[in-house]
């Protein structure tokens, strides 16, 4: 059993950087390197594609991430795990043969599928219900179902020898908890053992996040070199501690505060952090400053892992229809305010629900907080929901309609419709499910 | 004062629940943050945004609070009419309260 391995964080989303994640590959001395690159709302979209192509609905930087990595990937041995399959591993998997093919290298490719539960949801829809408000999923347009799978099938991949594993939907922290399971030989039911190994995929997974990406404020939180920021490794023990660090050399830093910043992000309740494979305990957890830009990791647990899959369902919601309008100088806000009154007068009948904000003013945080606002420069912004795209398409048409019958002054302006896809989650039984590995070679 | 002279913080969402985390700069400053910072009083500065209950999570391990804010993002990330959708910029909302 090897004393320690190390694992690199190479993508904390789908448009993340890719240069950071090439020099992890190049000087990192990695054993892995994982890019996380599904959002909750990601996998919906990559659906949208593959319905459109069948041959599509996989990462959209793939391509240019595999054409970059692969050289090092493959001369320094590193094995590669990432999300990036989205709604389609399999053609994931053939492109990355495809690359691989054109570069005159060798490589074996893992897809794992098993994820997209949207057959079983669809034959269940009136009897299920979503989490949050309880409504059954038969009142729902739907677009994509995917269960977040665990580490178990991620192991079996490892377990063919494949260098590089594609998977779709994963909840974040198994694509590292995987390595560990597989190189240190833990046993899934050793619960605490899981729960550490969670912990420390849990601050990886965001990848810059912990090296001083969104974390800077330029005056109490300096941190230096964001242009070039180095994105994390981690060195893990057999015995679940780890040491995350990063590359010397790059912008960024790694210092009890970020890894603070980076435990107690997205955690909804943190003595029972679900995942497939743990319900984990971040209140054990000690963090320990051991060197420059070094934190090392220990004392986290947990306990019996849940009985069902939680899925991520992606819904056909409403049309988004947006206008936006500038004003500056003397008045600016109180040309701002008269834009907005008119345009409240000619379309509150026609939108059930009407947004209307003072970016520069209040449109992040509702309030000022008793902060004085006197902005030299305001832009109105218009937003509704809409059943369709041409009633939308009004919200930003009567915003332009400002220039000529609106305030003096107005400037800028800019419309646009999206279609948006809503996210409701619920719960399956584990049994309902049975994820597969498909092997590539080029 | 205000908060952010003296902690930081990141947010985070889940659908329609937000997550707010609170980190003293010196971590002998923990104990005035649990007394100076319910989740009462988050809930009344934060009553704009904030529509269901403040849940307060004590990490004194790492001398850190995190409070979880329900009905906090207009109806979920995915079909919120903000600008924000995720909520993301709400860190700095808390570290306007006055304590």
């Amino acid at each position: 059993m090897k004393e320690k391995i190390r694992i690199g964080g190479g993508a904390g989303f789908s448009g993340d950087r890719i240069e950071p994640a090439v020099l992890l590959a190049q000087k990192g001395e990695l054993d892995y390197l994982v890019l996380e690159c599904l959002a909750e709302r990601t996998i919906a979209l990559a659906q949208k594609r593959k319905m459109a192509d069948p041959s599509k609905g996989y990462d959209p930087l793939l391509e240019k991430r595999m054409e970059a990595l692969l050289p090092f990937l493959i001369k320094n041995n590193i094995r590669l795990i990432t999300n990036m399959g989205a709604a389609n591993p399999l053609a994931a998997a053939k492109k990355v043969i495809e690359i691989a093919q054109r570069q005159h290298v060798r490589v074996k490719v893992a897809a794992i599928t098993g994820d997209d539960v949207l057959e079983i949801i669809k034959q269940n829809a009136s009897s299920l219900k979503e989490l949050e408000n309880d409504k059954t999923l038969d009142n729902y347009d739907l677009i994509s179902a995917n269960a977040y799978l665990g580490a178990d099938v991620i192991v079996k991949a490892l377990n063919t020898g494949a260098q590089i594993i594609i998977t779709g939907r994963v909840a974040d922290p198994c694509l590292f908890l995987a390595a560990m399971i597989y190189e240190f030989d833990w046993d899934p039911s050793d619960y605490d053992l899981m729960g550490k190994g969670t912990i420390v995929g849990h601050l990886m997974e965001c990848s810059g996040q912990i090296t001083g990406g969104y974390f800077a404020d330029g005056v109490y939180k300096k941190v230096s070199g964001l242009e070039n920021l180095g994105y994390p490794f981690a060195d893990i023990f057999p015995g679940g501690s780890a040491i995350i660090s990063k590359i010397e050399g790059t912008g960024g830093v790694v210092n009890l505060q970020t890894a603070k910043e980076q435990l107690l992000y997205e955690v909804l309740n943190p003595n029972e952090y679900f995942t497939p494979d743990v319900i984990a305990d971040f209140t054990k957890v000690h963090l320990r400053e051991s060197g420059n830009d070094e934190v090392h990791i220990s004392g986290g647990s947990g306990k019996e892992k849940p009985s069902t899959y939680k899925v991520s369902i992606g819904y056909k919601a409403f049309f988004l229809g947006e206008g936006e309008i500038s004003y500056a100088g003397s008045f600016a806000y109180e040309r701002a305010k008269l834009a907005a009154d008119i345009i409240e007068k000619r379309l509150k009948e026609k939108f059930a629900e009407l947004r209307i904000d003072f970016i520069g003013v209040q449109s992040m945080h509702k309030s000022t907080f008793g902060n004085p606002v006197v902005p030299y420069e305001v832009r109105l912004r218009v937003a509704a929901k809409s059943e369709t795209a041409e009633e939308a398409a009004l919200i930003g048409e009567e915003v332009e309609a400002l220039y000529t019958n609106g305030p003096a002054g107005g400037g800028g302006a800019r419309k646009c419709v999206n279609e948006v896809v809503g996210i409701v989650s619920t719960l399956i039984d584990r049994n309902s499910i049975s994820p597969q590995v498909t092997i590539f070679q080029s | 004062m205000k908060l952010f002279e003296i902690a930081h913080s990141r947010a985070g969402d889940k659908g329609n629940t937000l997550m707010l985390s609170l980190i003293p700069y010196k971590e002998s400053d923990y104990d005035l943050l649990i007394s100076l910072c319910t989740a009462e009083k988050v809930k009344n500065h934060l009553k704009d945004i904030v529509y269901g209950e403040v849940v307060r999570y004590e990490l004194p391990n790492i001398s850190s609070l995190l409070f979880v804010c329900n009905k906090a993002l207009s109806g979920g990330v995915t079909t919120s009419l903000a600008l924000d959708t995720h909520g993301k910029s709400l860190s700095y909302a808390l570290l306007e309260m006055e304590i």
